[in-house]
């Protein structure tokens, strides 16, 4: 019985999002029939989107690298207890700091910028993410209203400068002056691309392990679970839940901060309008659908990370297909992986129980 | 009252979970309008038997017979159309509805409230008793006290037509005077006619209340006594299978004042004083006693002298240093230890394992943490040491907490607390929840920590654990210390100062 309790336990969370993933393919190859397209012949042109050759490769990594950001900004305050809907904002903010350091002291410094203007939007990032966390300590605001109340004043705030300050004289499109080539986010284009896949992606891996390792191997991570899981007996047992949470949410916006590396730094090369174009809101989908594990989050990460590039392909090579279609699979799979993530788990734990002891 | 035909039979039934033999071929018959016990340690299956009889948990064999009719009850549903009811240990109330609607709920009879209204408050009314103001219909459940919200239980199993009514530990959230009301209560619903089956490992109660006991252990019924022939002693052997043993408990040698508490006053959220100006000291090598009803300042008490909540007035020191405006961790670096009255709010965190859960409180100690990372293997290690020591089963250190018994989570917690050799201890009700056997265990750890010379101060609604252990007895009431009294004290002085009575 132990034994078929382990084996249980090791099957079941690789066996149960397969299992909802295939539900939600299901649905969506019904949808495309009804578009009057052939499901097979999507899927396939899907894949070879997504993963045909090395510049369709270069480009999901590239998309995924924004997914694994926004999920473990999602993530990791999730694991203290709170609930951060405000990755958009803090990328937005995270790009104007990264954005002032390119434009003004890459010219004078050179490489150097580089790290720091990582920081710069780190910092942005989690100080977005410091006035909610601070609010929701001190007053007990909720952070939920908070975070994306912020993503909104993000916005404003953001429009203005950009439209009104940055904008590169004599444009009349809202984007800044391109930042000078020394400070770009070195690529690795040559390695699969063409893509604008860049350095933030194996950087999004060492935060991905990074966050691991804090959640489960150390001492500030165990506070800020205690402090999530039940914050009186955190308190009892002198640990300062008012801390864990500012942690977890400063953390939590630093790193979604850093998909304007990505995005400015490693692909765009300026500050435009709207480039988190919703990487923040679509990270709720990646830690929930990657249970709000790390590793999980990489992989949900890299699924959506497929399904966007695909999909554009998708509906490139098969009109029929629009945008529109693609944009329905996706929330088919957050439907059926994520918030239907219960939707079999009785009867496959019946159907393992029984197999196993028997 | 033998002779009349049982309300309710249990015939051979047999349960396993896993290698876990919950039930092992049990029988047991219930006389209509009596009060039946069912008392055995942690794990002796009577809760089973008591989900197996409201159709929460299916047998795997055996028969059920209510009234003389074998009947099939594959759920609460199944049982309340026999006639079963049952009160939970933790309430299923709506908290933010009347008395009257949590009646109704599922009660509503139409699709219009009329009927279903009216005949919640027949039922209110027919249940009414002298004795009490009896329940404000109206009233919210959350206004409630604790006892009023066990009474709303026990009607709305009344409600649904309850002929036989199952009380799960219902002793355990209530304070001596409302456990006095539920007695009145239950002895009424017997002469009315109904059966009750006390579910409970309190004997005392069991004792005072019941007409016929059954005793289990293991899984298995061992005894079944009527109660006038019985005795405690008894059924405390029975129950744990062999005689208990008092702990042996050595003179005080009286050091110098570990823990002093100098006119503390403590006031809640909304500013009413709650500790007002207590002052008193626990030399090392003494357990001192606070005795008093539950609510009288004791948990707000506690709370301030671990840290948690602000001291209005007053000061603390612990081994001579001022405390008063340290933050909880720092109170433990010096020596502190806090074993929660209130175990899954305070003392451990249920979707935690096993492992996370000895941890906790001690991350910063370090031999659990070295340069920010947590030192797993070392705490594994101590954890399976005490699993040993206090027998806590099973023994599996990265199960989920919520996954034990309470009896074994209780021991977690105080193995924590007391092997880190605090130099105070604030217990608060450290035998809650366990059985015979663990509770012994945990007293004599408790005279152990007290002989290595720590100073142990002991918060508990358990009188008579307050005199097995204490050196002196404080009681509380009102937020004041009424009275000091010595652990020889009669029982009699105790309660008049509980209930208030002035200190002669």
């Amino acid at each position: 019985m132990t034994r078929a309790i382990t084996l249980r336990r090791r099957v079941e969370p690789a066996l149960i999002p397969l299992i909802n993933l295939a539900a939600a393919l299901v649905l969506s190859a019904i949808v495309v029939l009804a578009a009057g397209s052939d499901p097979v012949e999507a899927m396939v042109v899907l894949a070879r989107g997504a993963a045909g050759d090395r510049a369709s490769l270069g480009y999901t990594l590239y998309y995924a690298t924004n997914f694994i950001l926004t999920g473990l900004a999602v993530a990791l305050p999730f694991h203290a207890g709170v609930f951060n809907i405000g990755g958009e904002g803090q990328a937005y903010i995270g790009g104007l700091l990264a954005s002032l350091v390119c434009l003004f002291i890459g010219p004078a410094i050179g490489w150097p910028a580089i790290p720091l203007a990582v920081l710069a939007a780190a910092a942005g990032g989690a100080l977005w993410a410091l006035v909610p966390a601070w609010l929701f300590v001190t007053r007990g605001s909720h952070v939920v209203i908070t975070t994306i109340m912020f993503n909104f004043i993000a916005s404003a705030v953001m429009t203005f400068l950009i439209v009104n300050v940055l904008i590169a004289p004599g444009q009349s499109s809202p984007e800044s002056v391109a930042f000078p080539v020394t400070v770009w986010m070195p690529s690795l284009g040559a390695l699969l691309g063409p893509s604008p896949l860049n350095l933030t992606f194996p950087l999004a891996l060492v935060l991905a392990a990074a966050v691991s390792i804090l959640l489960r191997a150390s001492r500030r991570g165990f506070e800020l679970r205690a402090a999530g899981a039940n914050p009186e007996a955190a308190r009892a047992a002198g640990i300062s839940t008012g801390a864990a949470t500012i942690l977890a949410l400063m953390l939590g916006g630093a790193i979604a901060g850093l998909v304007a590396v990505n995005e400015l730094m490693g692909a765009q090369h300026r500050l435009l309008l709207d480039f988190p174009a919703g990487y923040g809101f679509m990270g709720i989908a990646v830690a929930l659908m990657g249970r709000n594990r790390p590793l999980g989050i990489c992989l949900a990460a890299l699924f959506f990370g497929a399904l966007y590039q695909g999909g554009t392909e998708l509906s490139f090579e098969m009109p029929k297909v629009t945008r529109d279609i693609v944009v329905v699979i996706e929330g088919l799979t957050v439907l059926f992986c994520g918030a239907l993530e219960n939707l079999f788990r009785a009867r496959i734990a019946r159907w393992l129980g029984r197999e196993m002891v028997a | 009252m033998s002779a009349a035909a049982p309300a309710v039979e249990l015939r051979s039934i047999e349960k396993h979970f896993g290698l876990v033999h919950a039930n092992r071929s049990v029988s047991l018959s219930l006389a209509p309008g009596t009060i039946h016990g069912l008392i055995g340690e942690n794990g002796a299956g009577k809760s089973t038997l008591a989900h197996i009889l409201y159709g929460t948990v299916r047998p795997d064999a055996g028969e059920i017979r209510v009234g003389g009719r074998p009947i099939a009850i594959h759920s609460p549903r199944d049982a309340m159309a026999a006639g079963i009811g049952m009160v939970h240990q933790h309430f299923m109330l709506v908290e933010t509805m009347t008395v009257l609607e949590n009646l109704m709920l599922g009660q509503e009879r139409g699709p219009t409230l009329g009927a279903g209204v009216a005949a919640a408050r027949a039922t209110l009314a027919a249940t009414a008793r002298s004795h009490d103001a009896g329940l404000n219909p109206d009233a919210p459940v959350e206004s409630l006290s604790v006892g009023q919200k066990q009474r709303v239980e026990i009607m709305k199993a009344l409600h649904r037509g309850a002929e036989i009514l199952i009380l799960d530990e219902p002793t355990a959230v209530l304070t001596p005077i409302e456990v006095e009301a539920l007695f009145v209560e239950l002895r009424a619903l017997a002469r009315a006619g109904k059966t009750i089956l006390l579910v409970t490992h309190k004997l005392k109660e069991v004792m005072a209340i019941t007409d016929v006991v059954t005793v289990m252990r293991q899984g298995a019924v061992v005894a079944e006594r009527e109660t006038k022939r019985t005795t405690l002693a008894e059924l405390a052997a029975l129950m744990i299978g062999r005689t208990p043993r008092p702990p042996s408990k050595t003179p005080a040698s009286l050091g110098p004042p570990i823990l002093e508490v100098d006119a503390v006053s403590v006031f809640d959220a909304e500013s009413i004083k709650r500790v007002d100006g207590v002052s008193f000291q626990v030399m090392t090598g003494e357990i001192v006693g606070i005795a008093g009803v539950a609510g009288n300042g004791q948990a707000e008490l506690i709370e301030a002298l671990v840290g948690m909540r602000a001291v209005g007035a007053g000061a603390i020191r612990i081994a001579g240093t001022d405390v008063t405006m340290l933050s909880v961790s720092a109170r433990r670096r010096q020596g502190l230890g806090h074993i929660a009255e209130d175990r899954l709010r305070l003392g451990a965190i249920s979707t935690f394992t096993a492992t996370e859960n000895a941890l906790l409180g001690r991350q910063d100690d370090a031999d659990c943490c070295h340069r920010g990372l947590l030192r797993r293997s070392a705490v594994i290690g101590t954890l399976e040491e005490w699993m040993r020591a206090y027998d806590i089963r099973p023994p599996e250190p990265n199960r989920r907490l919520a996954l034990f018994s309470g009896g074994n989570q209780q021991k977690l917690v105080v193995a924590r607390e007391l092997e880190r050799r605090p130099a105070v201890l604030i217990a608060g009700q450290p035998t809650r929840g366990v059985d015979v056997g663990a509770a012994e265990l945990i007293h004599e750890r408790l005279l152990a920590l007290r002989a290595r010379g720590a100073g142990i101060l002991l918060v508990s609604a358990d009188l008579d654990e307050i005199r097995l252990l204490s050196d002196r007895i404080l009681v509380m009431c009102a937020g004041r210390i009424a009275g000091e009294v010595d652990a020889a004290a009669d029982e009699r002085r105790l309660s008049l100062l509980m209930a208030g009575a002035e200190a002669a």
